[in-house]
């Protein structure tokens, strides 16, 4: 096994027993359970129908949740890794900073998508459990997207995280970012800027520009592409890339983001102090 | 070892081989100057107590060494640079941390990571763990940050010294042992003296005193005594001790029973053994206790088995 893998499975083992991931796994699988439990999977007249409602439901909780999640949790790990003298012992050993950053992020990309990707399949199974037909198609896609919005907070996570020299800093380094993205949601700020006459290229620029809004109107696409559902600039985008290239775009964009990021984190990494 | 470097040393060893070699080094913290400019060789052999009061520049030298912080000057370990060749460096220093790091992987994923990393068995590494006296059997599962102190400071040497290291870099390395680890654990120095060089941080001289050979002591970043130390003291050493006291007193009795010393027949007289480079600590210990002491007898006795 090379280092890489070594240090994303000791990344993992450090992760399994953290208590943020027992909450993290407590969220997502109660947020399934509860959709569940609550009858987001039922029509009121049908009866239970599908999966789509309530895969779009969970996907847009997740979209709430998932990103501050990861950006506080990534932050206060690996910054805290370093305070607690973690790094200090751990960097000591002969593996290549390498191996170390780029380990740490894979393996931290693994533990974090299992639990959302676990609770998507087990809606899956109870689907299929039911008799109703696998929106395959959805599936995918969410599965696609899911991907992309853990690898772009993981890797603006891992840049803070070089970035600061506390926790406390990170901390609200991560918070004022995931703020900022809310802010320029679609249905919030966009919205104004459009009402207030800014001009329609330049909505559209911020929109495409926020991960969190390529997420969003991606994972309601599928559903129902309408404008009182996606928002004005969101079905401006839509009107111009059409639906296979927003689909593109909102997989690529926030993936090479959170790459950027986390390339940007290993070189100021590798060039500091690393303890 | 390949590439020596042949450098004239400033403790009159003329052109010996240098094993680490620091030229100038510097560092600073947000305008604050933590080394000033250290200039020190050590060779193999040298078993150095690093000492200084806090904030002297002890852990910032020591991360310095192990590649972890960017610095002025210049450091090389046998002609390599820790920054840019850290693998092949550390690959060659054990290091043991004055704070057991909080990692919450059980035992047997620490150990077999370190030793994937550096090229061992994990056996390896448990050997010198065992001989501390750590069951292993009974910790393999455990989380290494619920061990206890001294549990975890038995893993962490035996990791440093299970890689049979050419540079043992350790921060209070016995703090945490108990009087009978820490005799095993002079022995197990005491097989690697030949070749290995051992850099020992300490707050107090006393402490590692018995262990090293060269003193080099810090204050403000900079070196401000750089002294060889008779090493007479054999690591390996036992001394047969009998300390008779005035009176019966209950602090004294439980100090000297945690040295694994036992009443001797007399009222007030204690007998016991300890390991020879424990000598100043234990008299350390009895100082305290100076107006109580009626006797003291101290002599050399056979190697730890």
């Amino acid at each position: 096994m090379n280092q890489l893998l070594r240090m994303a499975r000791a990344d993992m083992a450090e992760s399994l027993r953290a208590r943020w991931f027992f909450v993290y796994t407590v969220v997502f699988g109660g947020i399934m359970v509860g959709l569940f439990a609550s009858g987001l999977t039922e029509s009121r007249i049908m009866g239970f129908t599908g999966l789509s409602r309530l895969l779009v439901t969970y996907i847009q909780i997740t979209l709430a949740i998932l990103p501050i999640f990861m950006l506080i949790t990534t932050v206060r790990s690996v910054v805290g890794d370093r305070e607690a003298g973690i790094y200090e012992y751990m960097l000591s050993l002969p593996v290549s900073l390498n191996a170390w950053y780029w380990g740490k992020l894979l393996g931290r990309f693994i533990i974090v998508y299992l639990p959302v990707m676990v609770a998507m399949l087990l809606a899956v199974a109870w689907g299929a459990f039911k008799g109703v037909a696998i929106p395959w198609g959805q599936v995918l896609l969410y599965t696609a997207l899911l991907a992309a919005l853990i690898c772009c907070f993981l890797g603006i996570g891992m840049l803070i995280s070089t970035l600061a020299r506390s926790t406390d800093v990170a901390q609200g380094a991560a918070f004022l970012i995931w703020l900022f993205l809310l802010l320029f949601l679609d249905l919030i700020l966009l919205g104004v800027l459009i009402q207030e006459g800014l001009p329609a290229e330049m909505v559209v620029t911020i929109a495409l520009a926020n991960p969190l809004q390529a997420f969003r109107t991606a994972a309601m696409l599928l559903l129902d592409p309408q404008l009182v559902l996606l928002g004005p600039s969101a079905y401006l985008i839509l009107d111009l890339f059409g639906r296979t290239g927003y689909l593109v775009w909102a997989v690529f964009y926030p993936s090479t983001l959170g790459l950027l990021g986390a390339a940007t984190g290993y070189w100021i990494f590798r060039r500091g102090d690393l303890s | 070892m390949s590439a020596r470097l042949h450098l004239y040393s400033t403790n009159s060893k003329d052109w010996e081989s240098e094993l680490i070699q620091f030229s100038a080094v510097k560092k600073s913290f947000r305008r604050t100057d933590v080394l000033r400019g250290i200039d020190l060789q050590l060779a193999t052999g040298d078993r150095v107590a690093l000492v200084g009061s806090n904030g002297a520049g002890k852990t910032t030298l020591v991360r310095a060494l192990l590649g972890q912080y960017t610095h002025q000057g210049k450091i090389l370990v046998d002609g390599l640079l820790p920054r840019e060749r850290r693998r092949e460096v550390l690959r060659r220093i054990g290091f043991v941390p004055q704070l057991p790091p909080p990692l919450k992987m059980t035992v047997e994923q620490l150990v077999q990571f370190a030793a994937d990393l550096c090229g061992v068995r994990p056996e390896e590494l448990y050997a010198p763990a065992e001989a501390l006296g750590l069951r292993i059997g009974d910790l393999r599962n455990r989380v290494f940050v619920r061990l206890s102190g001294g549990e975890k400071q038995k893993l962490l040497i035996g990791i440093a010294l299970g890689r049979a290291p050419e540079i043992l870099i350790m921060d209070e390395p016995a703090a945490n042992l108990d009087p009978e680890a820490r005799q095993v654990f002079f022995q197990l120095l005491a097989e690697r003296l030949e070749r290995v060089t051992m850099i020992i941080s300490s707050h107090r001289l006393d402490e590692v005193a018995a262990l090293v050979n060269r003193v080099v002591e810090l204050d403000h970043g900079r070196i401000v005594l750089d002294d060889h130390v008779d090493d007479q003291v054999d690591l390996a050493g036992l001394l047969e001790c009998r300390v008779r006291i005035a009176r019966d007193h209950a602090a004294f009795g439980k100090a000297i029973r945690k040295w694994g010393f036992a009443p001797d027949g007399d009222e007030g007289s204690w007998r016991g053994r300890i390991a020879g480079p424990d000598r100043l600590r234990f008299l350390g210990v009895l100082s305290r206790y100076a107006g109580l002491l009626q006797g003291l007898e101290m002599r050399e006795s056979n190697h730890v088995e």
